[in-house]
C-alpha cells in the first residue's frame, strides 16, 4: 500500500521590534548577558500593567498581509496559564479568541510543481525566558532577557506532505517575512522555531492518522530528518504493528537520529485561557490598516519579473529577488549606474563573494547599494580597474559611509590616463627582464604574464588590463 | 490598624492600604506569601498624592488580597474591637491619624468599611485612576478608591489621583478623566432598587429610609423600582473575580520572590509547598473555584456567561441612567460584622458582596455616605458627591 504523510506546522517567529511586547525593555535578547534586558513588568512583578507595543501589532498585521490573511479588525489578547520558572507571571499573554490574522495562503514550489498551503491563523504572543542549568553547582538559573519578546505563531493547515514541501514552505515564510522586514527568521539564532505535527494515512484516504507532535525544532535539516524518520516509524507501525501509535508530543534527537515520546503528566494540558482584562481589544481602523497595507513591499515574484524586463536572465533575476537585502542592494546600485547587467553581476558574484568570505548571510548585508552603483560607474567610466574596484568593495564592507570616488582618489586607485607613464613603465620592465622578452618572442606566450604582472604592480593596477596587454605586446614586437 | 506606621511632616496625611505598592516600604497584601515584599516602584495614585503635598503616614491592614469581608483573612489575624471586625484604613481615619485613605476596592471591603464606620468613600469610574502599582487581583473591576471623614477631603484627593496614565492600558483618555472633575453635579432624580434591599437589618433599613427622606427634603425625586438583573452581579462577579485572582496570584510560586518553602525536593514540590504554606485557606478555596471556572469544560458554561452577565448589567444600569441621576442601594446587610458571623460563615464575603458587586462588575462609580451607597453613571462622580454631601452625617 502507498502512504501519504500529512504535515501541519506551527512556526514561531521572533518579531524584530526594538522593544518587548508589553514593556520598553530591549527586545534584542541574542548574545546579551543574562537578565540585562529586564524590568518589573517582564519579570512578572505585581503592580506593572501591560501596555501593548503598537509596532508589534504593525508587524503582526504585516506578516498576515504577506501571507494573504484576513486581518481581524478587532484583535484581542488572552492569558494562557501554566507553571514554569521561565514564565515569571505564570501566564503567557497570547491571542486565543481573536488572533490578528486568519485564513491565509502561501504558495510554494517544489520539484512536483506549485502548491498552495493554507494558513489557519497568525497570533501574536510573548516569548518565555530561558533556564540555564549549571552542572558544577547543580542549580538552575533563570534568564528573563527573552521574556516578553514579541513572537508571532503561524499555524498552517495540514497541507504539507513531504520534507521537501516543508523546506519550501519554511523558506517561503522566511523570504516573505524578511521582505516585510518584520523578522530575522534565523533558526540558528532561535528567531524562527518550528513545531511539526505529522501523521500518516493510506494514499487517497480522507481520514487523518494518529498525530505526533515534535516541538521546538530549530534547523531545517533536522526537521527534514525528523519527518523522514517519523514517516517511516508510522508506516512501520501501521504495516508491521511494531508499536501502537498514540497522539503524543515527541522530542527529536538529531544526533541519534531518533524521536522519543516525551513524558506527559496526567494533569497537564488545561491552559485556562481567558481574555486579559488589562489589555483592551486592539481596534484596527481603516487609517491604520491602510498605512500598514501601503508599507508592504513588492512581492518577490513582482521584483523577479521586473528584473527580467530589465534584460536579466531568469536565473539572475530569481537569485536577486530571493533575498530582500540583495534585491534592494541591486535596485539601489542600478538606480545609480543604470546598467542592470553590471549591477546584477556585481551583486551576485562580488558582493556574494565578500559575504561568503566574511561568513555573513544576505540578511546581514549593510552595503549601500548607492555606493555600489557609484563604484560600478567608476569601472564603466574606466576610472578604476576591475581589480582595484574589488579592493574598494572590500573597503565599503568595512565602512558603509565610505564614498567610493573619494576613497579611490585618496588611495591612489584611479586609473592612469597618462600613456606616457605606461610607456615608461613598459620600457623599464622590458629592459629588466630580457629572458622573458626572448621567451615570448620565441613563441612562449605565457612568458608575457610575468612582464604584464610587473607592469601592473608598478602601475598599482591603475590601468585597464586589456590596454596594458595590447601596449606591452606592441612594445615587444617593436624591439 | 497599621502594618507599618510612618512619620510624616506633611499637613495632609494619607494612609495607603496594604494593596497599594510603596517603594521601599513593605507591601504584603495581607498574605504570608508576600510578607516583607518590597516593590521597586510606588503606586501611581500614591505618587500623585505625594507630589501634591500629601505625606504617607502608614500602611493599613487588609485581608488576604483584599478579597474578604473585613480583614478576617489577614495572615497575621483580623483587627477586632469588642468582638466586631474592623477595617484598618477606616480605623486610622476614625482615630484622626490620617486625612484620607487610599485603598484598592476589589470586593467592596472599603465601601463596607465606610458604611459601618460613618465615613465617606468613593470608588471612581473604572479607568479614571491608574491601577499602576497596585497588587493585581481582579483587574477587570478593581479600582483605586478613596475614603475620608468628609466629602471635601475625598473630593480634594480625588482631584489629585484622577487622570490618564500611559502605564495603565485600561486608563481612560485625559479628556474623559478630566470630565470626572468637571461634569455637572446637579441631581434631580434618584432610583431605589427594590430587589437590592433584601436581607438588610433594621439599622441599614433605617439608613436607607433616612437617606430617602434627606434626598426628598432637598427637592430630589426618589422612585422605588425593580432592579432587574443588577441583583445577579454577585454571582457573576464572584466568578470573574476568583478566576482573575487565581490567575494573578499564580505568579507567587516561590521561585522569584515572596514566601519560599524550606522543604522541597523538586520543582513541583517547590511550587506546591510554597503555595500551601503561603496562602490562607479562604484564598485557596477561591483559587480552586476560580481555576475551575476557567477550565476547558467550564469556560463557556460559567466564565463566558459571567462576562455576558456583566454586559447585561452595564446595559441595565445605563438604561436607568437615562431617567435617573443615581441609584441608591445598601453597601452592607448589617451595621457591624462580628467574629461570630465569620465563625458561622467563613465565606460571608461572597454573599455580602451582593451590595457592592453591581458597581464592581460594571466599573461604575459608587459613593458611600450616611451608611448607604449610590451608584452613578460613568464619569458622574460630581453628582454622587453632591448626594454624598446631603447624606453625610457632618452635613446634617
Ligand atoms: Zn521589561
Amino acid at each position: 500500500m502507498n502512504y501519504e504523510t500529512v504535515i501541519g506546522l506551527e512556526v514561531h517567529v521572533e518579531l524584530a521590534t526594538n522593544s518587548k511586547i508589553f514593556c520598553s525593555c530591549s527586545a534584542h535578547s541574542f548574545g546579551t548577558d543574562p537578565n540585562e534586558h529586564v524590568c518589573p513588568a517582564c519579570c512578572g512583578m505585581p503592580g506593572m500593567l501591560p501596555v501593548v507595543n503598537k509596532r508589534v501589532v504593525d508587524f503582526g498585521m504585516k506578516a498576515g498581509m504577506m501571507l494573504n490573511c484576513d486581518i481581524n479588525r478587532v484583535t484581542t489578547f488572552d492569558k494562557k496559564s501554566y507553571y514554569y520558572p521561565d514564565l515569571p507571571a505564570a501566564y503567557q499573554t497570547t491571542q486565543w479568541f481573536a488572533p490578528v490574522a486568519v485564513n491565509g495562503l502561501v504558495e510554494i514550489e517544489t520539484s512536483k510543481g506549485k502548491k498552495g498551503v493554507r494558513i489557519k491563523q497568525i497570533h501574536m504572543e510573548e516569548d518565555a525566558g530561558k533556564l540555564v542549568h549549571d552542572i558544577r553547582e547543580d542549580t538552575t538559573h533563570v534568564d528573563f532577557n527573552r521574556t516578553s519578546v514579541p513572537l508571532i505563531e503561524i499555524v498552517s493547515q495540514p497541507d504539507l506532505s513531504s520534507a521537501e514541501e516543508v523546506e519550501a514552505y519554511l523558506e517561503r515564510l522566511k523570504t516573505l517575512l524578511r521582505y516585510a522586514k518584520v523578522a530575522e527568521c534565523e533558526m540558528a539564532h532561535g528567531t524562527m522555531r518550528c513545531d511539526v505535527n505529522l501523521s500518516v494515512r493510506p494514499e487517497g484516504s480522507d481520514k487523518l492518522g494518529v498525530r505526533a507532535e515534535m516541538k521546538n525544532m530549530n534547523s531545517i535539516e533536522a526537521i527534514k530528518r525528523a519527518i523522514e524518520y517519523e514517516t517511516a516509524r508510522h508506516i512501520d507501525a501501521i504495516e508491521n504493528g511494531t508499536e501502537v501509535l498514540r497522539q503524543e508530543t515527541r522530542r527529536w534527537d538529531d544526533i541519534k537520529g531518533k524521536s522519543y515520546a516525551m513524558r506527559t503528566k496526567e494533569t497537564a494540558g488545561d491552559y485556562r485561557y481567558f481574555p486579559d482584562p488589562n489589555v483592551m481589544p486592539v481596534v484596527i481602523d481603516d487609517e491604520w490598516f491602510d498605512s500598514v497595507k501601503d508599507s508592504l513591499p513588492e512581492f518577490p515574484e513582482v521584483k523577479r519579473e521586473k528584473y527580467i524586463s530589465l534584460g536579466l536572465s531568469e536565473y539572475d533575476a530569481t537569485r536577486l529577488a530571493d533575498s530582500i537585502a540583495i534585491a534592494e542592494c541591486f535596485e539601489d546600485a542600478f538606480k545609480v549606474c543604470n546598467n542592470a547587467k553590471e549591477a546584477a553581476n556585481w551583486v551576485i558574484s562580488d558582493v556574494t563573494r565578500v559575504l561568503n568570505a566574511k561568513g555573513m548571510t544576505y540578511e546581514q548585508l549593510t552595503l549601500s547599494g548607492k555606493a555600489l552603483g557609484e563604484l560600478i560607474n567608476l569601472v564603466l567610466d574606466s576610472k578604476v580597474s576591475r581589480a582595484n574596484a574589488k579592493k574598494i568593495l572590500d573597503a565599503l564592507f568595512e565602512d558603509e559611509s565610505l564614498d567610493p570616488v573619494k576613497y579611490a582618489e585618496e588611495n591612489d586607485l584611479v586609473m592612469s590616463n597618462d600613456t606616457g607613464l605606461v610607456d615608461k613603465v613598459i620600457a623599464e620592465v622590458i629592459a629588466s627582464d630580457p629572458k622573458a622578452v626572448a621567451d615570448f618572442k620565441g613563441g612562449k606566450e605565457k612568458a608575457i604574464m610575468a612582464l604584464f604582472g610587473k607592469c601592473m604592480k608598478q602601475l598599482k593596477g591603475n590601468v585597464d588590463p586589456q590596454t596594458l596587454r595590447t601596449m606591452l605586446i606592441e612594445a615587444i614586437n617593436k624591439l | 490598624m497599621y502594618t507599618l506606621k510612618l512619620e510624616t511632616a506633611a499637613k495632609a496625611r494619607v494612609v495607603a492600604d496594604d494593596m497599594i505598592l510603596t517603594k521601599g516600604v513593605a507591601t504584603a497584601a495581607g498574605s504570608k506569601m508576600l510578607q516583607g515584599f518590597e516593590s521597586l516602584f510606588s503606586s501611581e495614585a500614591l505618587t500623585r498624592l505625594e507630589n501634591a503635598g500629601y505625606g504617607l503616614c502608614g500602611k493599613s491592614r487588609v485581608g488576604e488580597f483584599a478579597l474578604d469581608l473585613m480583614g478576617e483573612t489577614a495572615f497575621d489575624g483580623a483587627l477586632v474591637v469588642d468582638g466586631v471586625l474592623k477595617n484598618g484604613a477606616a480605623e486610622v481615619l476614625s482615630a484622626k491619624e490620617a486625612d484620607v485613605a487610599l485603598c484598592l476596592d476589589v470586593n467592596g471591603s472599603c465601601r463596607r468599611a465606610a458604611a459601618q464606620s460613618g465615613l465617606i468613600s468613593i470608588k471612581p469610574t473604572y479607568g479614571t485612576v491608574s491601577r499602576y502599582g497596585t497588587v493585581p487581583v481582579a483587574c477587570s473591576g478593581e479600582t483605586v478608591s478613596l475614603m475620608a471623614d468628609s466629602v471635601e477631603a475625598v473630593k480634594k484627593a480625588l482631584a489629585v489621583v484622577v487622570g490618564h496614565d500611559d502605564k495603565d492600558g485600561t486608563s481612560q483618555s485625559e479628556a474623559l478623566c478630566d470630565s470626572v472633575l468637571k461634569n455637572d453635579g446637579t441631581v434631580k432624580r434618584v432610583a431605589v432598587l427594590k430587589n437590592m434591599l433584601v436581607s438588610i437589618d433594621a439599622d441599614v433599613k433605617a439608613n436607607i429610609e433616612s437617606a430617602i427622606e434627606d434626598l426628598k427634603k432637598n427637592g430630589i425625586e426618589v422612585e422605588e423600582i425593580e432592579g432587574g438583573n443588577i441583583a445577579a452581579a454577585k454571582v457573576a462577579w464572584n466568578i470573574l473575580m476568583c478566576a482573575e485572582m487565581c490567575n494573578n496570584v499564580s505568579r507567587y510560586d516561590g521561585v522569584k520572590y515572596g514566601h519560599r518553602a524550606q522543604e522541597f525536593s523538586n520543582l513541583d514540590e517547590l511550587y506546591m509547598n510554597s503555595r500551601t504554606e503561603g496562602f490562607g485557606s479562604f484564598l485557596k478555596t477561591a483559587i480552586i473555584f476560580g481555576s475551575e471556572t476557567l477550565s476547558t469544560d467550564n469556560y463557556m458554561k460559567v466564565y463566558d456567561k459571567a462576562l455576558r452577565t456583566r454586559r447585561i448589567i452595564v446595559d441595565e444600569f445605563n438604561k436607568l441612567f437615562g431617567e435617573f441621576d443615581a441609584v441608591l442601594m445598601p453597601a452592607v446587610s448589617k451595621s457591624a460584622y462580628t467574629v461570630k458571623d465569620i465563625e458561622n460563615d467563613k465565606f460571608m464575603a461572597f454573599n455580602e458582596n451582593f451590595y457592592t458587586a453591581p458597581a464592581s462588575i460594571s466599573g461604575l462609580p459608587a459613593v458611600v455616605s450616611g451608611g448607604v451607597q449610590l451608584v452613578g453613571k460613568a464619569f458622574s462622580e460630581n453628582k454622587l458627591l453632591t448626594v454624598a454631601k446631603l447624606l453625610a452625617k457632618e452635613g446634617k
